[in-house]
């Protein structure tokens, strides 16, 4: 009953061995599960939720199956069967693992130099007067400049495109998180302020124990923005600039023509992009996990 | 009184006096026009007194309280707790909202210790939080966040939060404006059993006559526009007090009619 989905696979023939391997491994470990879940309530429940996305997604591969190796209804070059993608992939994992990897690093340096720029200034903006009498206008002048943009400078500027992209990385995530962090700290209840004064807060506890966490479901919406626009700098940038990761291997590839490549490299992204967002989700859960209850969650 | 060991029980309570307060705001509209909401109103609460301020909405009673509090600075007079100058917020003087302001993003636990966190004490204090916590009654909630306690449950973590930092004067604004008349009655005895353990200066402000009346020594009734003391009313039932005492029902219709809300029943 549960995986009826998984059945309807069997109609393309695929022309390359890993692919085989591919749709038998699903197959197969649909198939164990399957017989497991008797036993098991916990993984039938899991499997009833997540059997009709699964089975939609087979179908779907299926389906372009079809189209491409099938029916051969799409021009090839540029748009190969999932057979030929796996392929691609497996040929490459080297170069693939070497991207990711680069990738990732320049993704997190700059992002966390981004989010710790802008958690100063924007705690300090939102806080302090004379801070704000002088940061706003900085912002509101450089700010909506796109990062991107500011590449033919930051090419000359920059000693290696390395610290060039990660540069930039940190100016795109640094607007949308210290706006929001700003709006966060000034729409602090005053009332909350007040009761903290009575029981003796200082300064430092007002800021940062009041006004921070007060802050922070505005200042989650500014994370999660940067973290968007953190990835489109980062494929500009290695596009143009670094000699190394995804978005390097991307435009290397489509210069050979190897789409292939390219539809892997489009797919190893999704996983990695999505993989980085369900961690600021879960780091989100935690830290705001008070507002449970509070908000439609 | 006697008391056994309970927290605070040691607390010394200081007196807390008003001299010629005046204060005004600046008008919403206009900031050139100045509303007066304060005119020369003097008062002196002795230590460990209960006193409570009612009037009508506009009358200044809770603006008193925030200067009080030092949350806000006065225009002229002086205010003083026993004998030092109020010049802003202290954690010798604890307030208490109609709203409970609880912290949304702590626990119970985490916003009774906030006082002693803002303080610096926690460390030394620590063993203080669950005392607090039992002495409202709340030792189950403590991991329980602010928005799964009921209204009356709310206030009691308000008051401990208030209370943990051994405040030498107790300031309330309305606490229980917002609570269903039963748990606002059991709140009145919880508030009152907190004051007799403590023995904490109070100034409560209330807009409930009877509440006013139940619990407190004094009474202090204020006209709006400009806000200022009409009357001061002693309370000199013995405690515990009946809620349906003759001499209470008695002092109520007598603070009705001097607010005009009821006819006078024995003219003079």
């Amino acid at each position: 009953m549960v995986v009826h989905g998984f059945v309807s696979r069997q109609e393309p023939a695929p022309d390359t061995h890993s692919y085989w391997v591919f749709l038998g491994g699903l197959l197969a470990v649909s198939l164990v599960l399957s017989v497991i879940q008797r036993w098991s309530l916990g993984l039938r429940q899991w499997m009833r939720d997540t059997c009709p996305i699964v089975a939609a997604a087979v179908v779907l591969l299926t389906l372009w199956a079809l189209i491409t190796s099938g029916f051969r209804w799409l021009p090839l070059p540029y748009f190969p069967s999932p057979a030929g993608i796996l392929q691609s992939m497996i040929s490459d994992r080297e170069l693939l693992f070497d991207s990711t990897w680069h990738s990732l690093l320049l993704l997190l340096g700059g992002y966390t130099l981004g989010v710790g720029f802008a958690l100063i200034t924007g705690v300090c903006i939102g806080w302090f007067a004379h801070a704000r009498y002088w940061g706003m206008p900085v912002l509101k002048v450089l700010g909506p400049i796109p990062a991107t943009a500011w590449i033919p400078l930051a090419m000359v500027l920059s000693p290696s495109p390395t610290l060039s992209s990660i540069g930039l990385i940190a100016l795109s995530v640094w607007f949308p998180v210290t706006m929001l962090t700003i709006s966060g700290i000034s729409n602090t209840r005053a009332s909350y302020l007040d009761v903290a004064r009575t029981l003796g807060a200082g300064q430092g506890y007002l800021i940062f124990r009041v006004a921070v966490p007060a802050a922070m479901p505005s200042i989650f919406v500014g994370l999660f923005m940067g973290l968007g626009t953190s990835f489109l700098t980062l494929i500009v940038a290695e596009t143009v600039g670094v000699k190394s990761g995804l978005g390097w291997y991307l435009s290397w590839a489509q210069g050979w023509a190897e789409y292939g490549k390219v539809f892997a490299a489009l797919l190893i992204m999704s996983a990695f992009f999505s993989t980085i967002i369900t961690a600021l989700f879960k780091v989100r859960d935690r830290v705001l996990g008070w507002q449970k209850g509070v908000i439609k969650w | 009184m006697v008391t056994t060991a309970t927290p605070g029980a040691e607390s010394e309570s200081a007196s807390l006096r008003a001299r010629a307060v005046t204060k005004s705001f600046p008008a919403p509209e206009n900031a050139a026009v100045r509303t007066l909401a304060l005119s020369d109103v003097s008062l002196a609460v002795e230590a460990g007194e209960f006193v409570s301020v009612i009037g009508p909405s506009g009358c200044g009673k809770s603006t008193l309280l925030r200067l009080m509090a030092g949350l806000e600075t006065l225009d002229a007079g002086e205010l003083l707790v026993g004998n030092g100058l109020i010049t802003g917020p202290s954690a010798e003087r604890g307030l208490v909202f109609q709203d409970p302001n609880l912290f949304p993003w702590l626990t119970v636990r985490g916003n009774i210790q906030a006082g002693l966190i803002a303080r610096g004490v926690l460390h030394a204090k620590r063993g203080e939080v669950d005392d607090f916590m039992r002495l409202v009654g709340l030792e189950g909630f403590a991991n329980a966040y602010p928005h799964h306690l009921s209204g009356g449950m709310a206030q009691r973590v308000a008051l401990a939060r208030a209370l943990i930092n051994h405040p030498t004067v107790l300031l309330m604004d309305e606490p229980l404006g917002a609570l269903d008349s039963f748990t606002r009655m059991k709140m009145q005895d919880e508030v009152l059993r907190l004051w007799q353990m403590r023995r904490m200066t109070t100034l409560l402000v209330t807009h409930d006559i009877e509440e006013a009346i139940y619990m407190s020594d004094r009474i202090v009734i204020m006209t709006p526009r400009p806000g200022r003391i009409d009357k001061t009313i002693s309370v000199t039932l013995e405690r515990p007090r009946q809620r349906n005492s003759p001499e209470l029902l008695r002092l109520r219709s007598a603070i009705l009619e001097h607010l005009h809300f009821a006819p006078a029943m024995h003219p003079t």
